[in-house]
């Protein structure tokens, strides 16, 4: 039985991907599970698995080349049997990534899924665009939304039955859920004068009226109290982790700074995450601490260390870095005095924190010198106002200064 | 005679022998250990003789009623179950000769005797030892079984089986039927067709307890009818077993009763081969009912061993047997054959009018809290049922609401054990409620009830 390998969206987001480099060859006997071929996607790098059994016969989009999702890369089927009419058609799809999620095969209207939902996980279907599948399984299909020709069949010859759709559902489920930790929110639709401002403001600045708020913070206490941390125990706590920590508790309390932008709504949070920027090769990704708030911190310290390490190996899972409320961007190490960072939508603000660097300071009636710490937070306009702002800026400020509020 | 084949099967019965027969086609040597008639319990003691002597109730019971309606004078009838009774043994002849021409056909050795298994795919036969390369298949099914703990134990005499009533060469002029399941219900029909006075014993509320509700509701009251006499929710306390006779106590609707009748018929509980075959030696376990433990590809606990049939689990049925061995057949030449659907087995009762049914009772339906939609249609409605004079009996189907997924299928009519197999195909390929509409029916027939019952759970039937 030939089955067609395709670029799978192995990844909310994904809309086309690289092939970072195939592990098996052309030749090589695969069973299902077996993973083909490591896909660089827009945000990790992720295994492509076999979904059926055979040989590797033929691969048709290489090592470093770029493809739509969905699109033909290779084709699995038994050693004799005759491949020519699959790899035939691969000439109709775009193999260099130039066409995008429309040259796929055409979906009947009441097939077609809401473009979130097509990342189902599976196969494209047969290339006449006529899908094998159960009348039951059709009728389920249509119900929910789940596009057919995304939906591999275990049926007999590969027809998609209803214990496929189940299958495809669970996956589109844990897809598009949010992540699991992040339930309890509350959507508070905005008020006329809300709406105004939002559109006023959109316009003037689209597509987020960002406003900036800086401040200088006394990170003295707040050093001894990292020291003494550090020279207790055997897990290093960072500055950042620090940071992390008090603006996960100050958000808490400033719940009007812990929320996403929904175009009608503004969705508060009650639960805290927070993204934390971290720099990889070819830019940038944001793994999310989940309950910062409520997390020791030395679990922050542990966790933030693992994510990053993955981060930089591309090795994140999609839950783990989606779903944060609120996100911090660290440029301190680079001896960034300080600077501004760019909200990472749909939330509502973002913290840019720059070196900490000993400062002569008015200190107690006299000139002294301490290490001080700027901090620039972005606001969306939209969600938040200069003073709400202000106010969270300074119970930050207030817990750094006093370490000690973080185990109040 | 070799002494090693690819796969050797015990058991020559519907699941070891039509498993030998995919074996030789994949190209497999294979032996088949019968140690008594090829065919097994369903040729020669069960299903074929069986619908033999149905066969005869049935003609027998259209004279009697309806010849004259028909315009048939007939003269005295003189029923002879002796005769009945001889040519079932002709048909199950004929069947048991016809497999052994298919072993012949496909080269499938059969080896007489009683296989033993040894370990390491082996087995003993009488002295001689056999050797299986790939595998070692068991199908050595069930057999009768009586109710010792009842004082009921099968003398073969007075207290019968199956085995026994199958060869008698006249019905007993009372017979008390111990379980009215499909084996009870059957030989009530056959009895009381030849003029024995029959009663139906069964301890679960209704008869036909695993049926739908509906189903055994109509088969209770025709049997009232023909004068069958129903005793459901009855427990059999005791027994007192003759010469001549056997005096049985039985309570039911918490008053104890006694009856007194030629011979009982045992029809519950079969008992399963597992002794006396080595399959502790082979390592080969059992579960705690009794069956031989086996994974969903069917492999025993013991290396390259697999079990089909009855011995491998519920439902009892020659059918699921057969697909067993050509499943297995398949999984060991190597293949990756589509599994078994073990929901969607259909099970049919051939008494008149026959019981037919596939997937869940209205009452599981309940229980499971599924959202679902009946639709029925009765044979009163139906043209060709009235042309026939088989009027009694309905087709109901359980539909799910959201998707019209076929949940469970019940029909009872004359021709119910043929009409069920339209919706066992629209369920194994998960045809809603509307592609059995979508096809369009001949006219008249029995089966266009089964596309009006499709229409009713849908809100739109034609013709009631």
């Amino acid at each position: 039985m030939i089955t067609k390998v395709v670029m799978e969206a192995l990844s909310p987001t994904m809309e086309e991907g690289r092939i970072a480099q195939w592990l098996k060859k052309e030749g090589d006997a695969v069973k299902t599970g077996d993973v083909l071929a490591e896909v660089e996607t827009d945000k990790a790098i992720m295994e492509l698995p076999a979904r059926g059994n055979g040989v590797l016969r033929k691969i048709l989009v290489g090592d470093g080349q770029t493809t739509a999702v969905g699109n033909l890369v290779a084709v699995i089927a038994a050693a004799e049997e005759d491949i020519s009419g699959v790899v035939g058609q691969s000439g109709q799809q775009g193999q260099s990534g130039q066409q995008g999620p429309a040259a796929r095969a055409p979906t009947p209207p009441a097939l077609t899924a809401p473009s979130a939902l097509t990342a189902a996980v599976g196969r494209e279907a047969e290339a006449g665009g006529r899908i094998k599948a159960s009348p039951l399984a059709r009728r389920m299909a249509g119900e929910k939304g789940v596009d057919l020709h995304r939906v591999e069949g275990t049926g007999p010859s590969g027809r998609i039955i209803k214990r496929d759709v189940d299958t495809a559902l669970t996956a589109l489920t844990a897809l598009t859920a949010p992540p699991p930790e992040a339930e309890g929110w509350e959507d508070v639709a905005l008020s006329q004068v809300r709406k105004a401002i939002a559109r006023r403001l959109t316009q003037s600045l689209a597509p987020i009226p960002h406003f900036y708020l800086t401040a200088e913070i006394d990170m003295e206490r707040a050093a001894e109290a990292r020291d003494a941390l550090n020279a207790a125990g055997d897990t290093k706590i960072s500055f950042n982790d620090i940071v992390v920590k008090v603006v996960a508790m100050a958000l808490r309390q400033h719940r009007a700074c812990n929320a996403w932008w929904q175009g009608d709504a503004v969705r508060y949070f009650h639960d805290v995450h927070i993204g934390i920027a971290v720099a990889i090769d070819e830019g940038l990704i944001t793994p999310v601490i989940h309950h910062a708030d409520r997390k020791s911190l030395r679990a922050i310290a542990t966790a933030t260390r693992e994510l990053a390490e993955r981060a930089r190996a591309r090795k994140l899972a999609p839950e783990e870095y989606t779903g944060s409320t609120f996100s911090i961007s660290n440029l301190g190490m680079f001896g960034i005095d300080e600077f501004t960072a760019v909200i990472n939508p749909p939330e509502a603000g973002i913290l840019a924190v720059g070196a900490i660097t000993p400062t002569p300071v008015a200190h107690g009636g006299a000139v002294a010198v301490r290490r001080r710490m700027r901090v620039t937070m972005s606001c969306d306009h939209r969600i938040i106002d200069g003073a709400t702002g202000a106010q969270f800026l300074q119970t930050v400020r207030r817990m750094l200064e006093q370490p000690l509020a973080i185990v109040w | 005679m070799s002494k090693t084949f690819d796969v050797i099967i015990l058991g020559g019965g519907p699941a070891g022998y039509v498993c030998a027969i995919r074996c030789a086609q994949l190209g497999l040597a294979t032996a088949v250990v019968e140690r008594d008639k090829l065919g097994g319990v369903c040729v020669n003691i069960g299903c074929i003789p069986s619908k033999a002597l149905l066969h005869s109730a049935r003609v027998a019971s259209v004279i009697k009623h309806d010849a004259a309606a028909l315009g048939i004078t007939t003269g005295e009838v003189t029923l002879d179950y002796g005769v009945a009774m001889k040519r079932s043994r002709q048909v199950s002849e004929q069947n048991a000769k016809g497999v052994e021409f298919l072993m012949k056909k496909h080269k499938v050795t059969v080896i007489p005797g009683t296989g033993v298994l040894q370990k390491g795919r082996t087995v003993k036969v009488g002295n001689d030892v056999f050797t299986a390369g790939k595998a070692v298949v068991l199908a050595t099914g069930s057999r009768v079984k009586g109710l010792p703990q009842l004082g009921l134990e099968i003398n073969k005499t007075t207290v019968i089986s199956t085995d026994e009533a199958l060869f008698l060469e006249r019905v007993p002029t009372s017979v008390a039927i111990v379980g009215a399941g499909a084996v009870g219900m059957e030989f009530a029909d056959i009895f009381d067709a030849f003029g024995s006075e029959v009663t139906l014993i069964e301890v679960l509320p209704r008869i036909l307890p695993i049926e739908d509700a509906e189903s055994s509701a109509t088969l209770a009251r025709v049997y009232k009818k023909r004068g069958i006499k129903l005793l459901a929710g009855a427990k059999v306390k005791g027994a007192k077993v003759a010469a001549t006779g056997v005096t049985l106590e039985i309570e039911a609707n918490g008053k104890t009763e006694s009856l007194t009748v030629e011979k009982v018929l045992m029809a519950a509980g079969r008992g399963l081969n597992v002794e006396g075959i080595g399959l502790e030696t082979a390592g080969v376990q059992l579960t705690d009912r009794g069956f031989v433990q086996v994974d969903a590809q069917l492999k025993t606990t013991a290396d390259g061993v697999f079990a089909i049939g009855d011995i491998a689990g519920p439902p009892m049925l020659a059918h699921k047997g057969s697909r067993e061995g050509v499943v297995v057949a398949e999984t060991i030449a190597g293949q990756h054959p589509h599994p078994i659907r073990y929901d969607n087995i259909p099970s049919v009762t051939y008494c008149h009018p026959e019981v037919a049914s596939i997937g869940l009772t209205e009452e599981a339906c309940k229980e499971r809290k599924l959202a679902y939609q009946v639709g029925k249609f009765p044979l009163t409605a139906n043209g060709r049922a009235r042309a026939a004079i088989e009027t009694d009996g309905f087709v109901k189907i359980i539909r799910d609401t959201k998707y019209g997924e076929i949940l469970g299928a019940h029909i009872v009519a004359s021709h119910a054990s043929e009409m069920i197999h339209e919706l066992a195909l629209a369920r194994e390929n998960e045809y809603t409620v509307e592609e059995v509409d979508l096809a369009v029916h001949a006219h008249p027939t029995l089966s266009e009830a089964v596309a009006e019952a499709a229409l009713d759970s849908l809100g739109r039937v034609l013709h009631t």
